[in-house]
């Protein structure tokens, strides 16, 4: 009996393994496409940031960082786009935020389930592809016209704002999804109210998700120059918004708000459309810092949303 | 026979804490989980439900604490009454988080919040509003005594809860669910996801228990409603089949059905 069945077993055996075989190709071959795309990508990104870096370098000093721009190329600095820039990112960080996600967990917690949210959902998830210029359109009707903001930092806070807080909402909102059912259950279980639920878990449990939305619009935000031009940015300014920390009480004060500005993908912008080539070494400098600061906040968010997961596994 | 058997025994020493009266219950989505049911609840008692994968024993639970008002298009028809002070804890204009502050759940799989061991059993406190760090000590080490997991635990309170086994983050639930001091406390399957000793230290975790409240507890494993309940409910297609004294359930069954799911004969 046994003899018999021998031969029978390992011609089994023999098939089993060439299936598997089979089907180990096909992971090798998914795995060998994905590290291919993955690597042109990454390379060309490499090449286009070293490109910057090089034809930036003679202008990486401190003077580049400290002085205004200028006609003379070589003293021309990006202190008031910097500035602007950071000024613009606070205004759009302050509103952005707290509105995204509070109108994410109002949708996700409170809102009745019905067409009218499913169309609300619908537009806002369109709105994180809305075309920026857009935005700049809009600003300048409402903002800058209708309610007679200016051409201000505020206005521009405001507006890269509306372009972040679709980015925020639906960050929030799939964080949110993401907390297990039975989680949520075990909190309403011992008597929380809706509130308590969304203040004591969904809403601390929903931070690493909540931050990658909210630094990937922040990067995105400190590159947007379409809107910016749109409502009327300065290109060329030779001055400081006035202090937000005054030396005298009340020590904070709010007059920066409405001053002119300037950000730092403008100013790329404007040294690139001049015909001189010393200013082009400026433009490739400034870029070369857009991007840096664009990785540094994303290698930020990476580590925070780590240190955050290490605490909340499901 | 048989009934008068259950009278006397009630007129004796049972006293009924909550029961449920001809209890439907429907589904958003129309399915009828529940048909008629009517079951009482003894004080100090453990009642056991038993019956088929999909019968209706976790939807039944679950209407203890209106768990099923979270989802909206649930429809409870019938009647809780719960006691002494006789409400109906179905009816509309009865909050349900009055009622979850009195019926208090351990589920079927540890769910411990992603916080640290204090705080998981402190939460039940926190939301009734308690603050005061003595009252919040003196609570916790209670019931982390009463969860029988006070020893293990008592070194390394600000450890995340995650931390812990698989049983001790089930004892830790009941601890949380026990601080608040329920007149019920509801299981669902609490030991399906532990190992045999675990398991042994939840069931006579819950003996104990039954000093001090009523429980009702949904369980898969035959032997062990056998070992700790005091009463038996066999559900199957959302109605309440037999129930009656866990011995009479289990050594001579007045319906056939039950005996068949109990013999295994079915089921
Ligand atoms: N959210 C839901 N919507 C619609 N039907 C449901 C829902 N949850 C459960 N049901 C149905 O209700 C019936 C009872 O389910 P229930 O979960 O109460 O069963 P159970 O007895 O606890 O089963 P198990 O022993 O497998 O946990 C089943 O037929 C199930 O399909
Ligand atoms: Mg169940």
């Amino acid at each position: 009996m046994t003899i018999q069945n021998k031969p029978a077993a390992n011609k089994n055996l023999d098939s089993i393994r060439k299936t598997i075989a089979n089907h180990k190709r096909h992971d090798f071959i998914f795995a060998s496409l994905g590290t291919l795309v993955i690597a042109s990508l990454t390379i060309t990104l490499l090449i286009l940031f070293l490109d910057l870096v090089i034809d930036g370098y003679p202008r990486f000093n401190l003077d580049f960082f400290s002085n205004f721009p200028s006609r003379r190329a070589a003293r021309a600095g990006i202190l008031s786009a910097w500035i602007g820039s950071s000024l613009v990112l606070l205004v759009t960080f302050f509103v952005a935020v707290p509105l995204g996600i509070t109108s994410g967990v109002y949708l996700e917690e409170y809102a009745k389930k019905n067409w009218f949210s499913d169309l609300i959902e619908i537009n806002v998830s369109n709105l994180a592809g809305v075309p920026s210029i857009i935005y700049g359109l809009l600003a300048l009707g409402l903002f800058v016209y209708s309610f007679g903001l200016g051409q201000s930092i505020l206005t521009a806070g405001l507006t890269l704002a509306l372009l972040m807080l679709p980015i925020v909402i639906v960050s929030t909102r799939e964080a949110i999804r993401s907390i297990p059912v039975h989680i949520r259950e075990a909190a309403y279980a011992v008597g929380a109210t809706k509130w308590q639920v969304c203040r004591n878990h969904v809403i601390p449990y929903s931070y690493g998700g909540i931050l990658t939305g909210v630094i990937i619009g922040m990067a995105r935000a400190i590159g947007e120059t379409a809107p910016v031009i749109t409502i009327g940015a300065l290109t060329f300014i030779a001055f400081l918004p006035p202090s937000p920390i005054g030396l005298e009480p009340p020590f904070i004060n709010f007059d920066w708000l409405e001053s002119g500005f300037t950000v730092l993908p403008i100013q790329m912008f404007n040294w690139i459309s001049r015909p001189q080539l010393a200013f082009h070494v400026n433009a490739a400098a400034t870029g070369a810092v857009i991007i840096m600061l664009t990785l540094l906040m994303n290698g930020f968010a990476i580590k925070l949303r780590y240190n955050i997961r290490k605490k909340i596994k499901w | 026979m048989v009934k008068k058997i259950i009278t006397n025994k009630l007129k004796h020493d049972e006293i009924i804490k909550a029961e449920s009266k001809n209890l439907n219950f429907f589904y958003a989505d129309g399915t009828q989980a529940l048909n008629g049911v009517s079951l009482p609840v003894y004080e100090n008692k453990i009642t056991a439900l038993i019956g088929p994968s999909g019968c209706g024993k976790s939807t039944f639970l679950r209407c203890f604490n209106r768990m099923h008002d979270l989802y909206p298009g649930n429809r409870y028809d019938g009647q809780i009454i719960l006691q002494p002070d006789n409400t109906n804890i179905l009816l509309t204009d009865v909050d349900p988080i009055e009622v979850r502050m009195r019926i208090s759940m351990v589920f079927q799989k540890p769910n411990p919040f992603p916080k640290s061991i204090y705080e998981n059993v402190a939460y039940g406190l926190r939301v009734r509003g308690e603050s005061k760090k003595r009252t919040l000590d003196e609570k916790v080490e209670e019931a982390l005594k009463g969860a029988s997991l006070w020893n293990e635990v008592k070194d390394r309170l600000q450890d995340l809860a995650f931390n812990l086994s698989g049983g001790q983050q089930q004892r830790l639930c009941i601890a949380r669910a026990l601080a608040t001091e329920p007149e019920i406390m509801l299981f669902d399957e609490p030991t399906s996801a532990l190992d045999p000793i675990a398991t042994m230290n939840i069931e006579e975790l819950m003996s104990e228990l039954k000093q001090k409240l009523s429980i009702l507890i949904v369980t898969h494993n035959m032997q062990q409603a056998a070992r700790i309940s005091d009463y038996t409910a066999y559900m199957y297609l959302g109605k309440l089949i037999e129930f009656d004294a866990t011995n009479k359930i289990f050594t001579n069954p007045s319906k056939k059905e039950t005996e068949d799911y109990i013999t295994g004969k079915f089921g």
